[in-house]
């Protein structure tokens, strides 16, 4: 038996029969699986969003809150249109961070313009409207990541109908260290975002800080202690995206009422 | 099946203490270190584990008498792979918030030295019952181990079990101050030692004679 086994036709035999048998049953279980992974990503993401809105309640049915209030649209953040498709998919499916790695649907950013650390910024944002009952804009929900010590940090940001007072904010994937700079997703210092207002008097400068002894009571919110490159990284991107280079004209349109949230 | 009630019983509960794969063989800490902040991840991988080590030894002992021995790692590793991958998407599809944090771990049980141990040491050379439950065994001496070092790492460095608040943190105004090198992975080391010391107390036999 045993000398049979290693003859070169056994040998074949068996390691191609087995990577056949293997190959159907990971494909199946991949294929098979798929559409529920799929629902579960896009509640992950549903569920991230009224997050950072402030609409999330443990109690809360994420998928029917969700499509009861939220109204997602897609927006050219080079042209400040409305867009029904990017990349080949609609306003639902559309993910600005896997389109900010593709060349052709991303801008490149200088070293010096780039303080949020992140290479490459999408064409087209997807931005998250919430309306109140009568149909006015209640919140805004915006992406945002930026480098933080270890890694991209990947948050959402809502913002108040004035689009300069924050409501909540939500960092929903990061990699920095548990206990220091992983407390960016403690509700304590989460709370602190609430109410800050990101620009000075004329909407343009960007006044909001992460800092240790904050000295703006509006504008700055108390860094972390023991993480100081993980609370830079977010003043940083915070600093990035809502200067004129992302989402700075983007917000002064919308509050113009040039950019409708219906 | 020639195999006696006694013999079953030793291949199924042997490993939970009296050869503990992790305290005795100390193989598998790789996974022991990373997992075991919280304990509802450890309690996920060492189901995961088990169920691994238990099914990659069955269908390896059933196939053992046609493995040509040149190609046997491999073959092992071929089978032992698409079963984590096939628990990897099982994981993704019910249990998402849980897998996103084990991603990465789940996919390295493939090289997670107790699974490829049990294949080539026990399940290449025995019946498939006996194999299946000496994967199942050696999955619980893991689990052990990894459960008690989960149990001290939550409780102690987040004040948590399975995420329920049982010691309030003074960060929220409650009394006790979290022992932060608990949350980061090599505290684990020092448990699994801890573990090592107190289980070679009970059991003398275990310590390695001196050199």
């Amino acid at each position: 038996m045993a000398k049979k086994n290693e003859s070169l036709g056994k040998t074949l035999f068996v390691v191609i029969a087995l990577c056949l048998v293997c190959a159907i049953i990971v494909s199946g279980a991949a294929v098979g699986l798929k559409p529920i992974q799929q629902k579960n990503a896009a509640l992950d993401m549903q569920r991230n969003v009224l997050d950072a809105a402030g609409l999330l309640e443990p109690s809360t049915d994420v998928v029917a809150v969700f499509n009861d209030r939220v109204n997602t649209k897609l927006i050219n953040l080079n042209s400040l249109e409305l867009v029904e498709q990017a990349n080949g998919q609609n306003a639902t499916n559309y993910d600005p961070i896997a389109a900010a790695n593709k060349p052709e649907w991303s801008t490149k950013l200088q070293k010096s313009e780039d303080t949020a650390g992140i290479g490459t910024r999408e064409d087209v944002t997807k931005v998250y409207f919430i309306n109140n009952e009568q149909g006015e804009l209640e919140t805004l929900v915006l992406y945002i990541r930026g480098y933080g010590l270890w890694g991209t940090m990947y948050g959402l940001i809502s913002l108040q109908p004035d689009l300069n007072t924050v409501r909540s904010v939500n960092f929903y994937e990061h990699s920095e260290t548990p206990g220091l700079g992983g407390e960016i997703q403690n509700p304590k210092w989460v709370a602190q975002w609430s109410g800050k207002e990101i620009y000075g008097d004329s909407n343009e400068q960007v006044e909001f800080d992460v800092m240790k002894n904050p000295t703006q009571e509006n504008h700055d919110v108390d860094a972390l202690s023991g993480a100081t490159l993980t609370s830079n990284g977010v003043d940083n991107l915070v600093e990035y995206w809502f200067s004129d280079k992302a989402y700075g004209p983007l917000l002064e349109k919308i509050r113009k009422g040039e950019l409708s949230n219906g | 099946m020639a195999s006696s009630a006694k013999e079953m019983k030793e291949v199924l509960f042997g490993p939970i203490f009296a050869n503990n794969p992790i305290a005795l063989q100390i193989l598998g800490i790789c996974s022991a270190l990373a997992v075991t902040s919280k304990m509802e991840n450890t309690v996920v991988m060492c189901i995961a584990l088990t169920l691994v080590t238990a099914f990659s030894n069955l269908f390896i002992s059933l196939i053992r008498n046609h493995i040509p021995s040149s190609v046997r790692i491999i073959v092992q590793m071929t089978i032992i792979a698409s079963l984590v991958i096939v628990v990897d998407q099982v994981l993704r599809a019910y249990a998402y918030s849980i897998a996103k944090e084990l991603s990465v771990f789940v996919g390295l049980i493939i090289t997670n030295c107790i699974v490829m141990g049990r294949a080539e040491a026990f399940a290449m050379k025995s019946s498939p019952g006996l194999s299946f439950l000496d994967g199942i065994g050696n999955g619980l001496g893991y689990s052990v181990v990894l459960l008690f070092v989960g149990f001290i790492r939550e409780l102690f460095g987040s004040g948590s079990l399975f995420g329920y608040q049982i010691l309030s943190l003074a960060s929220e105004g409650g009394w006790y101050q979290p022992v932060g090198l608990l949350i980061l992975p090599p505290s684990a080391f020092f448990i699994i030692g801890g573990f090592i010391w107190i289980l070679r107390t009970f059991r003398p036999e275990q310590v390695e004679p001196k050199d």
